[in-house]
């Protein structure tokens, strides 16, 4: 175990931290509120002292870097960012407990959107921004943004691999161009290029730049953090279709884009995973619009609505037009299946992702025919290219760690004694980092309710939902200390 | 014209005879002395003892006065390399490539281009192409494409239920409201060119010319609509077998695929995702029952034993399987007595040395030389496709005022991509195709030998 290399990467993704809670701090000097403004200062400052301090003890590290250091240092270093990111609303006492506050951090660093503040409008406009923030750092992954900024060092050659593969989202991560400070350039360019695109949506219409900013924060990273209690409701119609577009365009896996960008659309239609996400999420739109056709007036506020809340809960993100909580039975039923399902691999979104469920229906077929065809030899297909018979392992173990979390955590959390579905649809919300769920947790309700030890499983939950399960196991596995 | 070809296997020592037969110059290099000595005793040649892809051997062989090379050893690489090595030598060199590997398939053409091949060729993937011809069509035996597919030449079956059975030639046209020509009948075993009195009888085989859309309207008047196949079994995994799943895999038809060594299978797998790969071994009647096989319209045996694919195809006949396609690779299809109920015969080796053989007639003659050969009645007749250009005789005068050669027919001209099946007042001008079919002994090289 390297444990210098990693507190030097430590120190790398803290001054990032720092750095980028400069802006939060001119907001709020900007607006004249003072205790934000100093609570901003305090964590840059104690940021800085950190960093430097491992920065110091650390910077003569080896450069020997392998897949135990990688998961290692993804699961720590989103810890840290969380802790350390808490503290801004825990000293400036607009979140008066650290434990809510960290929560408030997770949701957000993780892209979940689950909220513990009842008021939001109460909050200052540079704690507000931090928030968002959170979600569109979270969302193409910190580490990520570390690996495109730091200059490659040919020492450490392909070992850096091993972070992307741990931090970004999918059964199968690979590189897009041979050099890993490129791919991850790339990445960021795409992702900032899109945000720059949904902000200037937005302001088209008419919406106030700050609002626009966060907004489009929160959909790029499929975050979901509003900055209304209402969420989206109070914005315009146009308002809420640009975001109903660019939720689905960032549930995309941005490989997509790449390849739009280097003009191989043949390639890109062929992408089975992209096609299975826009059929599920056009046909669950179309389900739940008959279903609640009759709640709303207007065949076009019904499809607004339902299309809303598909794209919203499909992609993780969470935002709310309309308080989903009062559809019927069925229509509620469809949206706790896409939190499950999510957004495509190598996308900002959470969930099992598109992908994987394509895998897992394609081998559950592929046995179905073994049984049939005792002799039949099958091999699984995406995208017509063979898939390696690992893959398919790992997403059955997946799939499985999944549901034995799921379920341990829905145990764990019922001490508090609050409703089945309830405590169902915060877990579901949680893990797949959607945010709201039904009931008590429900788009107008948050998760101040919960104990705080609820709350550190919810946390617990977000963040292994974010990292897909194994970086943060592997943090209380014993393998993971042990000098390899 | 002085031909070299490199090893002497199941391609090389086919081509060998044939090109004898036809009187060419044959220099036979292989590094196998004792297939050499069996090759030497049996046709006029001579023979080089050595790796092919060398400059000292190619030297020896007489490379430097030589025009055309046929690299047909096992492995394509040697193949390659030879073909580069003697162009290299004498550039005025026709060169000739088997080239069988599937993951070559797709830049055979630019390869062509690369390595100034004149040709390359691949048996097992002209085999698969010739099979997915006869199951597109079920109820013929045989088939062949002419003018670019618009053409076809198609063996049938006379049977005493049939309208054909019983009605002289010449009223043909008349019972089957279309417009299509017999140019071959085969009865009792022998060959016979037939005149407009010609009766045809129960048992006879038939060999129809007609354009593709004539063809499903004779199909049609004579109430054999064929089913349309839908599930294919195919016997052995190799080669042949890869391209025409592949091939298959493009239509809707469901295709099993038997192949017993189970690394293979996991490959074809991945290779042919909708294909029904089973592992197990196709000689095992039990498991194809139990992979469906009384329910198939068609069997394509084709592993690596001709005696496997005969006796495979033999029992699917007694199934009652409707269309069997016998692979045989070592045995000649002529061998076989007829009356074995085999189904059509595919036999890749010939099918490839048809293609050289083809190839070989064009250079030799670059003016009026024939486009395409193909042997049909069991290879005692040919059909060959010409070119009118400026050098043929006759242009413009009307059939019936030709003096043609005995036993030669006109089976078809094309104008343009249009098809006609001539009368006596059909012409034919300058750029026109001219199919004509001849027993296999007369040797036609170009157009004008077939006028008197």
């Amino acid at each position: 175990m390297n444990y210098k290399m990693m507190g030097r990467i430590f120190a790398e993704i803290l001054a990032l931290e720092a750095f980028f809670m400069l802006p939060p701090l001119f907001i709020s000097i900007y607006d004249g509120v003072d205790v934000a403004a100093k609570a901003f200062l305090y964590t840059i400052g104690i940021l800085i002292a950190v960093s430097a301090f491992l920065w110091l003890i650390c910077r003569k590290a080896k450069r020997g870097f392998y897949a135990q250091e990688g998961i290692v240092c993804v699961g720590l270093g989103w810890i840290f960012l969380s802790l350390f990111g808490a503290l801004p609303f825990f000293i400036s006492g607009e979140i008066p407990f650290y434990i809510d506050a960290f929560f408030e951090m997770v949701s957000g660093f993780t892209t979940t959107g689950a909220s513990i503040v009842p008021v939001v409008e109460d909050l200052s406009r540079g704690i507000l921004y931090w928030r968002s923030f959170s979600h569109w750092l979270g969302g193409m992954g910190v580490l990520v943004f570390l690996l495109a900024i730091v200059p490659s060092n040919s020492k450490s050659g392909g070992s850096r691999l091993h972070l992307l593969k741990a931090e970004s989202p999918g059964p199968d991560v690979g590189k897009l161009v041979p050099k890993m400070r490129d791919t991850a350039m790339i990445l960021y360019v795409l992702y900032i290029a899109l945000t720059l695109l949904n902000i200037l949506f937005l302001l088209a219409g008419k919406m106030p730049l700050f609002d626009a900013l966060c907004t489009a924060f929160g959909t790029a990273g499929t975050g979901g953090f509003g900055i209304k209690n209402d969420s989206i409701a109070g914005y315009s119609i146009y308002i809420q279709w640009v975001c109903t577009v660019f939720m689905m365009l960032f549930g995309v896996n941005f490989n997509c884009y790449y390849l739009l960008i280097m003009r191989q659309f043949k390639a890109l239609f062929k992408n089975e995973e992209v096609r299975c996400y826009f059929r599920i999420s056009i046909m669950s739109a179309a389900l739940i619009a008959i279903d609640i056709r009759k709640i709303y007036p207007t065949i076009h506020e019904t499809l607004r609505h339902a299309c809303f809340q598909v794209a919203s809960i499909m992609t993780t993100t969470g935002f709310a037009t309309t308080d989903f909580d009062t559809w019927p039975s069925f229509s509620k039923t469809i949206l706790l299946t896409l939190m499950v399902i999510g957004a495509c691999a190598g996308s900002t979104g959470g969930g099992l992702k598109c992908a994987r469920v394509l895998l897992l229906f394609k081998n559950l077929r592929r046995n179905i025919h073994k049984i049939l065809h005792p002799r039949r030899v099958q091999v699984v297909h995406v995208d017509g290219t063979p898939v390696d018979e690992k893959i398919i392992n790992g997403t059955s173990v997946y799939l499985a760690a999944y549901f034995i979390l799921v379920v341990l955590s829905i145990l764990l959390i019922s001490v508090d004694n609050k409703p089945l579905v309830t405590n169902l649809s915060a877990v579901l919300s949680c893990f797949n980092n959607i945010g709201p769920g039904l009931e008590i947790v429900g788009p107008t309700g948050n998760f101040s309710s919960y104990s705080a030890f609820s709350k550190l499983v919810l946390i617990f939950d977000m963040l292994a939902g974010r990292l897909e399960i194994f970086p943060i196991l592997a943090l209380i596995s014993r393998g993971a200390w042990k000098k390899a | 014209m002085k031909i070299i070809v490199a090893g002497d296997g199941k391609v090389g020592a086919t081509l060998t005879r044939q090109l004898t037969a036809e009187g060419y110059d044959i220099t036979l290099i292989d590094s196998n002395k004792d297939v050499l000595n069996s090759s030497m005793e049996q046709f006029d040649i001579m023979t080089v003892h050595g790796n092919c892809a060398t400059k000292d051997t190619l030297l020896k062989a007489g490379i430097t006065d030589t025009d055309l090379i046929i690299a047909a050893t096992s492995a394509d690489e040697v193949n390659l390399l030879c073909c580069i090595t003697a162009h290299g030598l004498n550039k005025n060199l026709h060169t000739i490539a088997r080239i069988r590997n599937p993951e070559y398939s797709n830049q055979i053409y630019d390869m062509r281009d690369m390595y100034a091949l004149s040709m390359t060729v691949n048996p097992e993937k002209q085999a698969s192409s010739a099979i997915e011809k006869l199951l597109r069509y079920p109820g013929f035996l045989k088939h062949d494409t002419f003018a670019k597919g618009r053409v076809d030449i198609v063996e049938l079956r006379v049977k005493s239920d049939s309208k054909l059975c019983n009605i002289p030639l010449s009223s043909l046209p008349a019972q089957t409201k279309c417009n299509v020509l017999v140019c071959a009948v085969i009865r009792n075993g022998e060959a016979l060119a037939p005149n407009g009195d010609f009766v045809l009888q129960d048992g006879d085989r038939i060999f129809v010319t007609a354009s593709v859309d004539n063809l499903s309207m004779l199909l049609k008047s004579l109430g054999m609509t064929p089913k349309k196949t839908k599930n294919i079994l195919i016997c052995g995994g190799g080669k042949i077998s890869y391209y025409l799943a592949k091939r298959l895999e493009k239509s809707s038809v469901s295709v099993t695929l038997v192949e017993k060594d189970e690394k293979r299978c996991v490959e074809l797998a991945s290779l042919l995702p909708t294909t029904n790969i089973i592992h197990g071994d196709a000689s095992d009647q039990n498991l194809l029952n139990s992979e469906g096989l009384a329910d198939c319209e068609a069997v394509v045996t084709a592993t690596g034993l001709d005696e496997m694919n005969m006796i495979i195809s033999l029992y699917a006949n007694n199934m009652g399987v409707p269309q069997t396609i016998t692979k045989l690779s070592r045995i000649d299809s002529g061998s076989i007595p007829s009356n074995i109920p085999l189904g059509s015969i595919i036999c890749p080796k010939e099918l490839c040395c048809n293609s050289i053989v083809r190839y070989v007639r064009a250079i030799q003659n670059q003016s009026g030389a024939a486009i395409a050969v193909h042997f049909i009645a069991d290879g005692q007749a040919q059909a060959i496709e010409f070119r009118v250009d400026e050098q043929t005789k006759h242009c413009g005068e009307a059939l019936k005022d030709i003096k043609i050669r005995k036993n030669v027919l006109i089976v078809c001209i094309t104008h343009n991509g249009k098809i006609e099946i001539p009368n006596g007042n059909s012409s034919f001008k300058k750029g026109d195709g001219i199919i004509i079919v001849t027993s296999s002994g007369d040797v036609v090289r170009q157009l004008n030998d077939i006028f008197i």
